[in-house]
């Protein structure tokens, strides 16, 4: 009798034991698990949300799905772990996702602090106000006194209680976990105000029972440089995920989209060549396949295309490109040369 | 040594020092024969059982000390790989958060350390309210379970089915969807009476302007209860021993209100109130009992006065019949022989498990971030996702969550030594 429960309660402590082992390399981990553990949102429509029928959409599932695409040339090998505010750094920091592309702020500290590498950001954003228009509100600077709906451990929190302190104001928190909680929340008039990303704004108004009576204040409060993350330690992983989302930017660039860029295969650019790794050498040097770019705009599209069907004007939120357009259009997306 | 090795060896060590005390037989008793002067030779070292618990026991303590340097070790190498800041120094650094609700004057300029004080006495305030109204509840409702009106017990039972089987999370959801949905907003806020509002954003009410009366006061009340404690047991010393009982309710009542009463008068009865004024988005002023706490106390409170009325029911259903009827044939009225007979016999068995109870509505109102209410664990949470010292931060919560049970089940087993019947 003694032995069979020794035996058994050796057997559990093993399989225990042997679950803490840690994953060596991330590259190494990813390649050999064969897809990637993604970090995102989950609830915020327009950038990592599942449709009615569980597929997963969204600005960050594309640029997932095209470092999946980098690394196993199939879009399909990736697998998303949806994660609030507050779980996302400790899910990266421990292992349990392998990158997160979960519209987070690239600060110091958080690139300090919490041993985490922001790469390229794929959107600039800025946090704002929304309020319903029967309060007759006009600008951000009126909000003395007024109840705000609020994210717990994000920037926004910070961001909020710098502006009303530099302004003299006070305000009182509603911090609520959930994001469909605090939307509920507020919809229901519990507080005045909702503050978040500009983006956020837009989707939480998209989803709302009456998208009418709300209005976004002019106000933008703060830079939010959104960027995937990835964690100290692996600089082959933070290059491969780094430049994925690059050959995006990079394509719209070089005016190649998914419809045309079989053709653009027979470009005599050089640089297109390079890009498309007709001539060799990029692959090379990342450890992927050479046609690692060309599968990504294949498969998933140039970062205009993931704009457009993901956030743009003819989307439910209509974006404008605004800072998020080319360097040559006005905006901030510009990459480094491909060779 | 893998990690699982390490844990085979444990394990087993500690398999064979427990198991060794069952069976060890009684090699050093001298033998009760006629030459029973003989002693036994000395049994060599690894032979004699003493030494020997000893020796593994030593063994087994520097197996787990050695396991637990490996995962300091471990834990402190991982952190430094991947660049993750250590320490307690972020306690003194900024918070930049605001607070909902504070007992205490915080701004998002104070320090962690301030912002993690006032989510520790966001915590205090509502497990302690939550304490003392969930006995009282709990205790309420096992009697009318065992109420001989049909239709009270059922009620009781009914309301004890449902609140146990509903999870407390989805319980604490309905009372804030409750509160925000049912209540107006500010601008059209109902008024009850005078100074009073009630809307979605809490109950406000005017109390009484800062005085120094109020302070006075306050010790004024002290000192009655204090006057009311002794006064309780020189009556009861006196019942002893001449039979003649002692009003001690009212008159503990009529001090508590008396005194305080009297100060207030002899300051020149300040009349001063805080009133709350509806200005552009919020009421100013007053005290606000926000929709946040109210929904937490009242989901904790009915979620765990289920489980109390049913120890309070096993309690009281543990004391036998013969006494209630011999109680009653005494004279005694059934809420006399409920005090007098019942429960000093049902506390024996009741305490113990109330005890667990009272455990779980404390680390129960961690759940208190679903809702908005900042208790300590919502706080923390924050402050981790900010300086990304998950470690420091967990240990944080482990400690004050330890405290608060620890000294909760002091108290109660202190309570629970002074209960038990003294067998003749």
């Amino acid at each position: 009798m003694k032995l069979s429960r020794l035996t058994v309660m050796v057997t559990i402590l093993s399989l225990l034991a042997a679950g803490i082992a840690f994953a060596g390399k991330d590259l190494d981990a990813v390649k050999k698990k064969g897809f990637i553990q993604a970090g995102v949102n989950g609830n915020v429509f327009g950038f990592g949300m599942p449709d009615n029928k569980g597929v997963w959409k969204g600005l960050d599932v594309d640029t997932a799905r095209a470092v999946a695409v980098a690394i196993f040339g199939d879009a399909s090998k990736v697998k998303f772990t949806p994660l609030t505010a507050q779980q996302r750094f400790t899910a990266l920091q421990s292992g349990e996702i392998d990158l997160l592309t979960r519209n987070a702020t690239r600060t110091l500290s958080r690139e300090t602090k919490l041993g985490l590498n922001f790469v390229t950001v794929n959107y600039y954003d800025g946090q704002g106000f929304m309020v319903p228009k029967k309060l007759g509100v006009k600008s951000a600077k009126d909000l003395s006194g007024a109840t705000i709906c609020v994210l717990p451990g994000t920037t926004t929190e910070q961001n909020a209680a710098d502006f009303f302190r530099t302004n003299k104001m006070d305000w009182t928190p509603v911090v609520i976990e959930s994001t469909s909680e605090l939307a509920q929340t507020f919809f229901a008039g519990r507080c005045d105000v909702l503050t978040s990303d500009a983006s956020q704004l837009a989707g939480t108004r998209a989803i709302a029972p009456n998208p009418k009576d709300y209005v976004v204040l002019p106000e933008i409060i703060s830079k939010e440089p959104l960027a995937p993350a990835v964690r100290h330690g692996d600089d082959q992983w933070r290059d491969i995920v780094d430049f994925a989302v690059l050959a995006m930017i990079n394509a719209e660039e070089m005016g190649i989209t998914s419809q045309n860029v079989d053709k653009m295969l027979k470009s005599k650019d050089p640089m297109v060549q390079r890009f498309l790794g007709v001539i060799e050498g990029n692959g090379k040097a990342l450890g992927l396949d050479e046609k690692w770019a060309y599968n990504i705009i294949k498969q998933v599209g140039n970062y205009g295309e993931i704009f457009e069907r993901n956030v743009g004007v003819n989307t439910t939120l209509g974006i404008e490109r605004g800072l998020n357009a080319l360097w040559t259009n006005g905006g901030l997306m510009y990459s480094p040369p491909f060779k | 040594m893998t990690p699982s090795l390490i844990l085979r060896c444990i394990v087993s060590f500690l398999v064979s020092v427990c198991s060794y005390h069952t069976g060890s037989p009684l090699q050093s008793e001298p033998s009760i024969t006629p030459d029973a002067g003989l002693q036994p030779s000395a049994a060599p070292f690894w032979r004699d059982p003493a030494k020997r618990a000893i020796v593994f026991q030593v063994a087994a303590l520097l197996l787990v000390a050695s396991v637990c340097y490996y995962l300091f070790t471990n834990t402190q190498a991982n952190l430094e790989r991947q660049s993750i800041a250590t320490g307690f120094g972020f306690l003194e650094t900024e918070a930049g958060f605001e607070i909902g609700e504070a007992m205490v004057d915080y701004s998002a300029a104070d320090s962690y350390a301030d912002a993690l004080l006032v989510g520790a006495l966001n915590t205090i305030k509502v497990s302690f309210i939550g304490v003392i109204l969930t006995v009282i509840l709990g205790t309420f409702i096992g009697i009318a379970r065992l109420s001989s009106n049909w239709l009270v017990a059922r009620l009781a039972a009914g309301y004890i089915e449902v609140m146990q089987n509903i999870p407390v999370l989805l319980q604490l959801f309905f009372w804030y969807a409750i509160f925000y949905e049912t209540f107006p907003s500010p601008r059209q806020a109902l008024n009850p009476f005078n100074g009073v509002f009630l809307c979605n954003r809490g109950l406000i009410f005017a109390v009484p302007e800062a005085h120094a009366a109020h302070t006075a006061m306050g010790w004024v009340l002290l000192i009655a209860l204090v006057a009311g404690w002794g006064l309780n047991r020189w009556g009861r010393r006196r019942q002893a021993l001449t039979g003649q009982i002692f009003p001690i309710i009212r008159v503990t009542l009529a001090l508590c209100l008396g005194l305080p009463l009297l100060t207030w008068l002899f300051y020149g009865a300040p009349t001063a109130m805080n009133v709350p004024e509806l200005q552009s988005f919020n009421f100013k002023g007053g005290i606000t009992i926000s929709p946040e706490f109210s929904a937490l106390l009242l989901g904790l409170v009915f979620y765990t006065a289920a489980f109390v009325a049913e120890i309070v029911r096993a309690g009281i259903q543990s004391v036998s019949r013969g006494q209630i009827e011999a109680a009653m044939s005494v004279g005694l009225r059934p809420g006399q022989v409920l005090h007098l007979v019942i429960f000093p016999q049902a506390l024996r068995v009741i305490i113990p498990p109330l005890t667990s109870q009272l455990l779980n509505l404390t680390k129960n109102s961690s759940l208190a971030i679903a809702i908005g209410y900042a208790d300590f664990v919502a706080v923390t949470n924050t402050t981790i996702n900010q300086t990304g010292q998950a470690i420091e931060g967990v240990a944080l919560i482990m400690l004050v969550y330890l405290s608060f049970s620890l000294s909760t089940s002091l108290f109660m087993n202190i309570y629970n030594k002074k209960m038990v019947l003294v067998e003749r």
